[in-house]
């Protein structure tokens, strides 16, 4: 019978949710009762309560005696049934918040998260609910900390981090230190004094509660900062703190925590405590490193199961992570390292989509904890029973903003000098001003052993010191690093040209400093490059030929264009077919239109099966139960892509070397371009080989054709008929198709054209200036590069001409040829083309 | 030797007020200076060839020219040396010191166009105050050629496009049949305007002589 009412209370708390759920679903925000995950067994602690709503009883009484039409069996799911309530709710908020988006740029989310929270919990305590009890001291360290830190880990701008990390490390750990020692001992002054009535706090207890209140948590600071664009430094070193003062914080309150217990501290305790410190510390690193290899090595041999592939960055993490917890040594280290580790060589081993994945994954679920964080501090605010002592919290407050202050006053002035880019005072106002409180320390205050002499007191504080920092500081820090206009960067410079002149000057430095004899960051950054390549990449990676960052970003944003040009409106797609829509322009011009020949449509073939190689699916399909689709289309888009760039490049910057100059054996390789990017560019993330550019570029190689037999002579000529035979012969089904398939009209047309078609290359010298200042940049490309006399050539050499490429080079004269193809024609060579062009 | 040691301190004040080196700095960059020309007066290509320690570098060529050129030495001229003072050494060295902790915004700029500056001749090797496509492509194919299998055809795949890039950036309305000469200075400026400078292009000299005291590292 009791059980029987248990469950019906448990039965209709999920009512009254579940019409709270709708409630939220209509304004925007609503309250759920939150369960703990980890403690089930709480349950019979949840006290009966009284439906003040009047929910009509909507579950039916169940019968003993008959076999139960209709039941419920709520305790059954109620964990993740409100967990999964919480959850959405927050989300919900979320989305909230950003239907107007101007709230956020004014209001830090963690403001709006934390003030929702606290309506939440006061709806909850008007109706005496039990407020949420997610926060043991095992639920936020085993499930709630390690998603926020992985982020952290996973997503820090590492050469931003490693050029500074002396500075963030100093920052962070002995800025912490400072920050605690400082303002646990002026605390425990204050309790000396008999007016404010905590004498009963002593020192050890005041260090642990400074320890919890010193952990920095700048998430709505770096939300402000990286809106507007603050210089780098500033931002990493916050970034850098708030990440690695988590873990000085953390064995710092576990220290003191532990000397909170004793009756008397000696001094080898002290020293202990120094000890420990640096074995949690290194031994957390050492996890890190040791998991995070373990993940790069594992992504080494999935490439055949790539449906699970996101999994072993959240698996080895979280193991890295249970594990130091296990020894307990750093555990956010240990998560930071691994994370840092692994990053760089999974993203090269896994496919491109689990690598979307990954990242969408982790920012979901550091998404989520945080967000469940805040909304439960407003709503534990307000739940919670409380101690306040003016006196305390406010010089708490008091305290918090002098050590901040002075810390980084005092520790700047240590670590300017061996800084190259030193901290102004501006800079220091941004950074002291950018200590917000957060997340970590109110968990940390909030699983305070429960022995600890006025624990209350101490969640009251930690609280307001959030809640104050969060609101002023958090609201405010904008206008002020507006007003006070701290130096800024543009930081999402992503184009060729800054990478290519980030990279030059970064060796130019690294010489430079070399000339000196010094050597800096940029030292070790060798070095370590150096070991990488060597050792690393070879252990750690499948595909591991050495790819600069240049030829990174190249790819990146040519994968990026093209995904842009597919995704404009289908009415300016003008970049694709281009190809198509000059050739129907051409013979616009030759003849009326609309009337298709076999000739016409032959060439059209031929035409669609260069430029669309393979008919693409309607859509991936996922039907299959296990595997993911194939995904080589990728490596086409980038193909054509880099094709349509040498299109665009053609006018504007190769007049030096009009297309007179080509050569014309090249101009018929369609595909060579695409194929000479294949082997330089071999695109890593394919799930499987062997599509149709594989054995087109192989052949290429294997027929030797090279760049260089572009120069301009019959020899070649004659080489290219023998490759074009061996092509023929081949079987290249979407290469050749029509391989005798010309359009006489065409041909005539172009044979009557007076200009350079017998003109060019040396056969007959060109009177024009034009043509002497073209030969001798060619003359220079050839000294500049004589592996690749042709390389201009090679890249003026369009993709798109399709329709001599079949039979030209067969039956026709390379006279003809060069005209053969209007596509090739400059304006400048001579007017009538030019017009004829446009 | 104590004239010789104030005349040598007066050049050094010279030097100094032209580089705004330290002299504990210009010291040490003499020391080194002739360590590096085996107690020579002048410098040599081939002196600044043989340091190990730019072996890997890929660019090392364009950075030992650099010490050559005339346009990184402040002045007017152009052309190119065959031998360096240590003056000269200086001169270009001096591109790269940091910036005091309160230089006004002006100074900033001004330090930052002569590092562009610096950058710039070192791409623009015919010094016609142009960086043509074939002078990119060398650049590109240089800083890549240290990394592995990328083929030339890579490089200048990339090198096009940076150049289209700097095309489009700057004129953007360019007809179909113009044509983009090469980069010129101001568009070079434009193309890498947001790009923060201060980090990248500096480097701390040192007070103390490194050569016997190796801590260099650590921070910043």
């Amino acid at each position: 019978m009791r059980t029987m009412a248990r469950s019906q209370n448990s039965i209709q708390r999920g009512a009254f949710f579940l019409f709270l759920l709708l409630l939220c679903s209509f304004r925007g925000e609503c309250e759920l009762q939150e369960s703990k995950p980890s403690e089930p067994n709480s349950l019979p602690t949840v006290k009966p309560f009284h439906n003040e709503i009047n929910e009509p009883q909507a579950f039916p009484d169940t019968e003993r005696t008959n076999l139960p039409v209709f039941t419920m069996d709520y305790p059954r799911i109620q964990v993740p049934f409100e967990f999964t309530l919480w959850v959405l709710l927050a989300s919900f908020a979320k989305i909230g918040f950003h239907i107007y988006h101007k709230i956020t740029i004014w209001i830090p989310e963690s403001c709006l998260l934390i003030a929702i929270g606290l309506i939440v919990g006061a709806i909850m305590h008007s109706v005496s609910e039990e407020p949420p009890a997610v926060l043991s001291s095992n639920v936020f360290f085993l499930y709630m900390l390690p998603p926020i830190v992985l982020d952290n880990g996973y997503f820090m701008p590492t050469r931003p981090f490693f050029e500074n990390v002396g500075t963030v490390l100093w920052y962070a750990v002995v800025g912490t230190l400072w920050n605690s020692i400082g303002i646990g001992l002026s605390l425990f002054a204050i309790c000396q004094f008999e007016v404010f009535g905590i004498q009963d706090i002593n020192l050890q207890e005041n260090l642990l509660f400074a320890s919890i209140i010193s952990a920095v948590d700048p998430v709505a600071a770096l939300n402000v900062f990286e809106d507007i664009g603050i210089n780098e430094q500033i931002y990493i070193v916050i970034f850098g703190e708030g990440l690695f003062n988590d873990a000085v914080t953390v064995v710092l309150y576990s220290m003191f925590a532990f000397l909170a217990d004793l009756p008397a501290v000696e001094s080898v305790d002290v020293f202990l405590g120094v000890a420990r410190f640096f074995v949690v510390g290194v031994g957390g690193v050492i996890f890190g490193l040791l998991f995070g290899f373990v993940a790069a090595f594992t992504t080494r041999f999935t490439h055949n199961v790539r449906q699970v592939e996101p999994l072993f960055v959240f698996m080895y993490s979280y193991l890295a992570y249970l594990v130091a917890e296990l020894f307990a040594i750093s555990s956010v280290m240990a998560i930071i390292t691994c994370a840092i580790t692994m990053k760089y060589y999974v993203e090269e081993n896994v496919s491109q989509r689990s690598c979307t994945t990954i990242r969408h994954v982790v920012k979901m679920l550091a998404t989520v904890s945080e967000t469940l964080i805040f909304f439960f501090l407003g709503v534990v605010t307000i739940t919670t029973d409380h101690e306040w002592n003016w006196a305390y919290i406010l010089f708490t407050l008091l305290f918090t903003f002098i050590w901040r202050g002075l810390g980084i006053l005092v520790l700047t002035q240590i670590v300017n000098p061996f800084r190259t880019i030193q901290f102004s005072f501006k800079d220091q106002f941004g950074l002291a001003y950018g200590g917000l409180r957060g997340a970590i320390c109110f968990a940390l205050a909030f699983t305070l052993p429960d022995d600890i002499n006025r624990r209350n007191l101490f969640v009251t504080a930690s609280i307001a010191v959030i809640i104050f920092t969060v609101f002023l500081q958090g609201i405010s820090i904008r206008p002020i690093v507006e007003y006070l206009n701290i130096r800024r960067t543009n930081k999402d410079l992503l184009n060729i040209n800054v990478e290519i002149h980030t990279r030059t000057m970064e060796h130019v430095v690294s010489g430079i400093e070399d000339l000196c004899g010094q050597w800096s960051h940029y030292y070790w950054k060798d070095k370590f490059k150096k070991f990488n390549d060597r050792v690393l990449r070879r252990i750690l990676l499948r595909d591991n030929r050495a790819e600069s960052s240049i030829v990174s970003l190249y790819k990146k944003l040519e994968l990026q264009n093209a995904i842009d040009i597919l995704d404009t409106p289908v009415g300016d797609l003008s970049a694709a077919p281009s190809i198509i829509s000059l050739h129907d322009e051409m013979k616009e011009a030759s003849r009326p239109k609309k009337k298709f020949l076999a000739a016409d449509v032959g060439k059209m073939h031929d035409i669609l099966s260069k430029n669309m190689y393979k008919i693409r699916q309607k859509t991936l399909a996922y039907t299959n139960k296990y595997n993911l689709p194939n995904e080589s289309q990728n490596r086409e888009i980038l193909i054509r892509r880099h094709a349509s760039i040498r299109r665009s490049l053609r006018p504007e910057s190769f007049r030096e070397m009009p297309s007179q100059n080509i050569n014309r054996s090249l101009r018929y390789y369609s595909l060579q371009p695409g194929s000479d990017l294949e082997s330089a560019f071999p695109l890593r993330r394919r799930s499987h080989g062997g599509s149709e550019v594989d054995r087109i570029s192989a052949r290429f190689q294997a027929s030797g054709v090279s760049p260089r037999s572009s120069s301009r002579s019959l020899l070649h000529m004659r080489r290219l008929n023998t490759i074009k035979e061996s092509r023929g012969t081949g079987q290249q089904p979407a290469a050749s198709v029509q391989p005798r398939a010309p359009s006489p009209e065409a041909h005539i047309s172009d044979e009557r054209d007076p200009g350079g078609s017998s003109v060019r290359g040396r056969t007959a010298p060109a009177p024009a200036p034009r043509r002497r200042s073209s030969n001798r940049t060619e003359g220079d490309e050839g000294t500049v590069d004589p592996q690749h006399p042709g390389a201009g050539v090679g890249s003026v050499r369009p993709p798109q001409l399709p329709s001599p490429r079949g039979w030209v080079p067969e039956n026709q004269d390379p006279g003809e040829t060069e005209t053969g193809n209007p596509l090739l024609r400059q304006p400048s060579q001579n007017g009538s083309r030019g017009s004829g062009r446009s | 030797m104590g004239a010789s040691q104030t005349r040598s301190e007066s050049v050094y004040q010279e030097l100094m007020d032209k580089t705004g080196f330290s002299l504990e700095q210009i010291k040490n960059l003499k020391k080194r200076f002739l360590q590096l020309s085996g107690n020579e007066e002048t410098i040599s290509r081939e002196n600044l060839d043989a340091i190990p320690a730019l072996a890997n570098n890929p660019i090392r060529k364009q950075i030992i020219e650099a010490f050559f050129d005339k346009r990184n030495q402040r002045s007017s001229e152009v052309g190119h040396l065959e031998e360096i003072g240590f003056e000269q050494f200086v001169m270009v060295m001096s591109h790269f010191r940091p910036p005091a902790l309160r230089t006004s915004v002006e100074e900033r700029e001004v330090m930052r166009k002569e590092k562009l500056q610096f950058l710039f001749n070192m791409h623009d090797t015919d010094n016609d105050g142009v960086i043509t496509l074939v002078e990119y492509r060398k650049v590109v194919e240089e800083l890549l050629s240290k990394s592995g299998a990328i083929g030339h055809e890579a490089a200048r795949a990339i090198a096009d496009a940076a150049m289209l890039e700097v095309a489009s950036t700057n004129v953007p309305d360019m007809a179909p049949d113009d044509f983009y000469e090469g980069i010129t200075f101001e568009h070079f400026e434009q193309i890498l305007k947001g790009l923060e400078m201060e980090s990248r292009m500096h480097i701390r000299f040192l007070d103390v002589d490194t050569s016997t005291m190796r801590c260099g590292k650590s921070t910043s």
